[in-house]
């Protein structure tokens, strides 16, 4: 049965391809072929939005979901299925919900559609990906309990409903977290904050494959693994980003490079990853159709702060005066990433171009003068990195080099962890050496970045009180504006105690094929619903 | 036939143990599996606990590899790390592996014997070298080197072939990754087929056909040839597990749905069910490739039927 309705859909993905395939195919698919296009996917791994983090899986979600709040191109949030989001406290919010939005299967968007998915997402025996991001909500404990000391299983909890969260009535949602968040309505912008359809909950599995959402494009027949995912435009759509286009084929690449290669063969209309190594020739060959977007992901130099060879400030300072970003980023990235003197990605609101001041320009001279006063450094040096792209040991190859020419620390060795493995060496502090920290935006805020990494429990084992306050400030602040600030002043103590150095924002590069217009990829959307084909 | 059951009873241990051998492996592989599902993500506790736990990864080796092998004789490969069911999973996949080995496989063979007949009927001859030189230099270059540039040179600046994908069906899809992948098996056919004719050709049993007065075609087609061929089917069989390893690149490059992927992703991922129930079916594939292989010879020649 199952092979009969697999062969029957390739069968259908056969006929669909080969008819916009070029040649003027007989009008067999009517007008929806001819206004569709593809774009290049990764396997996701889930389409559930409580469940995947995944660059891959947003992609597709964005397009599937409405949340609640998006962030314009200038990183403020701007509200999408919310008609607005409010607190006096920044504890007790109050989401009010534009009424008339429907799910793809025809049932109402209400306040109960958010609870339940963000209830089913908070609630630990479900494990799935997003779970921490309801940390803050009032009741998170009792639906994730500790295991006992020496126990490696947790006690079943008792509830699966978040204290913290009260349908008020069909479009009012009220919110109480278990403290004071002023970047509450920034962080609904994330998918895993969307909303789930009853009808979802049936069957949980049969929806991860076949998600049912409030977005201007619907899934049209099941993702095929490793295939495809075909999206057609939701007719009963009444939010404010109407499909432009009759249908969207995601085509699944296992390699950046084959999805490339297609792009030029004019087989997939879009890709949002061209391959590095490629991009040179990309811009010529695209012209206009080459697009390069800033993102908020950053890489860092992380310091195990727990290892007294570490422990002096200067000695880190002198490493990050030491390092000439720009050279490497030209050398390594084609000189597409930026270079970067500040904690926090330069689309992020808040964010200064020169927050860490001299101590993140390169400065051999100042750097080894630095370096002789904390003491030097003896012994050898390990660098950690994972061997997830081969990038990795490049850049690092050449930090080791300038260490070495400019400090004169001769014995540097490389630590290359598997993927699988550095993570939780890292989580373990079983690293004893400067190491790579990468960090993938997850809403423009300052406190994504310096809370999570910077704030307590961090992997480079380092503490502070004063910026630990600062933070708790920050997130309580009555306004977004009246906490920036407030973050300014935590990232300013980060960069004077130089536990982790900035290193560098990195860019995506995309690009299109002349069958389509109307591209506004940005750093929070690939924006699918703009594209209209020629 | 007391042979053929013979050899399968030996499958047996044989099964027993490379599945073992490959769950081992995986499970001793370094990293944990689970936290990196989330990428630079945290993953909280009771997530970490709740999967560690559907997947049996807090018992020790050999108590995972017995579940593992009783759910699996009662057809239940488990589940990936995604929560997609395996046998699911390897369904839609074997098809797309079958159908790029069975292409490689023709391509080998015919062009394969082909280049070596003309070869050795014309020893040193431009042919002959041409054949030695193309072959050498098909055996000295890495596969995905021969991929990316048959993909870019046939596929895209010539599109003579799809650069990519299944969307055209068999054989139109398969072809130019069956040449690319069949490449370096048929250097090996070209050079032990003509290496084998010249020296049968030089036999007497050839020689005494000929002064029999049969005709040149049938002394190479029916004495020859036949006997130069035992060789080559023992390599043939054996070269489908290089098939297999080298269907890793191939799909990867073609972006062809198929096993090899399915492999590389899940040995990365250390999806110890995945890489396990692949395997099996692999080892189980090979085992009869290379009983029919021993059957062929017997059809060869006689003479081995009998011993």
């Amino acid at each position: 049965m199952t092979r009969t309705r697999g062969s029957a859909v390739l069968l259908a993905t056969m006929l669909a391809v080969s008819a916009c395939g070029g040649s003027p195919a007989p009008d067999t698919g009517g007008q929806q072929s001819a206004k569709e296009f593809s774009v290049a996917l990764t396997e996701p791994d889930h389409l559930t939005p409580g469940n995947t983090s995944s660059n891959y899986s947003i992609t597709v979600l964005q397009a599937l979901f409405d949340t609640l709040v998006v962030i314009d191109p200038k990183g403020q949030p701007q509200m999408r299925a919310a008609e607005s989001v409010t607190s006096d406290d920044q504890k007790v919010w109050t989401i009010k919900i534009k009424p008339g939005q429907k799910f793809h299967n025809g049932e109402p968007v209400t306040a109960g559609s958010f609870a339940d998915a963000w209830n089913a997402a908070a609630y630990g025996p479900n494990a799935w990906t997003n779970n921490y991001y309801f940390e803050n909500v009032e009741g998170f404990d009792e639906l994730n309990p500790e295991a006992p000391e020496g126990s490696d299983t947790a006690p079943k909890p008792k509830t699966d409903k978040l204290s913290g969260l009260k349908v008020v009535d069909d479009t009012t949602l009220q919110v109480t977290l278990s403290a004071p968040f002023s970047q509450f309505p920034i962080t609904l912008a994330y998918t895993g904050f969307a909303p789930m359809p009853k009808a979802a909950f049936t069957d949980l599995a049969a929806y991860d494959v076949k998600p049912i959402g409030n977005g201007p494009f619907a899934l049209d027949g099941e993702w095929v693994r490793n295939r495809q995912i075909k999206l057609k435009k939701f007719d009963g759509y009444a939010g404010p980003r109407p499909a432009k286009s009759a249908a969207v084929n995601f085509k699944i690449y296992e390699s950046r490079d084959t999805a490339y290669v297609d792009l030029r063969a004019s087989k997939v209309d879009l890709i949002q990853a061209i391959p590095p190594a490629s991009a040179g020739e990309a811009k010529r060959l695209l012209g206009d159709r080459f697009v390069a977007t800033p993102s908020g992901t950053m890489d860092y130099l992380g310091f195990p702060n727990f290892d007294k060879r570490f422990q002096n400030a200067d000695l880190r300072k002198a490493i990050s005066m030491a390092i000439d970003r720009q050279a490497i980023v030209d050398a390594v990235f084609n000189g597409t990433f930026k270079p970067m003197s500040s904690l926090v990605a330069p689309l992020v609101p808040g964010y200064r171009e020169n927050a860490c001041g001299e101590t993140c320009v390169f400065d051999k001279a100042k750097a080894k003068a630095l370096f002789d006063k904390a003491g030097g450094f003896s012994g050898t040096m390990n660098l950690y990195f994972s061997n997830a792209d081969p990038s990795y040991e490049q850049w690092m190859t050449a930090v080791a080099n300038q260490l070495k020419d400019n400090l004169g620390i001769t014995d540097i060795q490389f630590r290359k962890i598997p993927a699988a493995d550095y993570l939780s060496t890292l989580r373990e502090h079983k690293q004893d050496g400067p190491y790579r920290n990468n960090w993938v935006m997850d809403y423009p805020s300052p406190q994504n970045y310096l809370e999570t990494m910077w704030g307590e429990g961090n992997r480079m084992g380092w503490k502070n009180k004063e910026f630990n306050d600062l933070i708790d400030q920050a997130n309580s602040a009555a306004t977004m504006e009246a906490s920036i600030p407030l973050y300014q002043k935590a990232e300013d103590i980060a960069l004077s105690e130089m536990p982790m150095i900035p290193l560098w924002n990195w860019q995506d590069q995309g690009g299109y094929s002349d069958k389509i217009s109307g591209v506004q990829i940005d750093a929070y959307s690939p924006n699918l619903d703009t594209i209209t084909v020629k | 036939m007391r042979y053929a059951l013979h050899r399968l009873l030996q499958a047996v241990p044989v099964f027993f143990v490379t599945t073992f051998l490959i769950y081992a492996m995986v499970f001793a592989l370094p990293g944990d599996p689970i936290l990196a599902l989330a990428g630079d993500k945290p993953l909280p506790d009771e997530v970490l606990y709740t999967l560690r736990e559907r997947y049996n990864l807090n018992d020790p080796l050999l108590v995972q590899y017995g579940l593992y092998m009783l759910h699996a004789v009662q057809g239940d490969l488990g589940q990936t790390f995604t929560g997609q069911p395996v046998s699911e999973l390897l369904q839609g996949r074997w098809g797309v592996t079958a159908q790029l080995a069975v292409t490689a496989w023709i391509f080998e063979l015919v062009v394969g014997i082909g280049l070596g007949v003309i070869a050795g009927l014309r020893r040193g001859g431009i042919t002959d070298t041409a054949v030695l030189a193309g072959t050498t230099f098909v055996i000295a270059v890495p596969v995905f080197v021969i991929g990316y540039t048959a993909q870019i040179m046939l596929g895209l600046n010539l599109s003579l072939f799809p650069t990519a994908g299944v969307d055209e069906g068999w054989p139109v899809s398969y072809l130019l990754p069956g040449m690319v992948l069949g490449s370096f098996g048929l250097a090996y056919v070209a050079r032990l087929t003509r290496t084998s004719l010249i020296e049968n050709m030089r036999a007497d049993y050839v020689r005494t056909a000929r002064a029999k007065g049969l005709r040149r075609r049938r002394v190479i087609g029916r004495h020859a040839l036949r006997n130069s061929l035992i060789p080559v089917v023992t390599f043939l069989g054996v070269d489908f597990g290089n098939l297999m390893a080298g269907a890793v690149v191939t799909e990867g490059i073609f972006n062809l749905p198929g096993i090899g992927q399915q492999v590389f992703q899940s040995i990365q991922l250390q999806e110890g069910p995945v890489v396990v129930g692949i395997v099996t079916v692999l080892v189980m594939i090979f085992i009869l490739v290379n009983l029919l292989v021993d059957l062929l010879y017997g059809v060869l020649d006689p003479r081995i039927r009998r011993g």
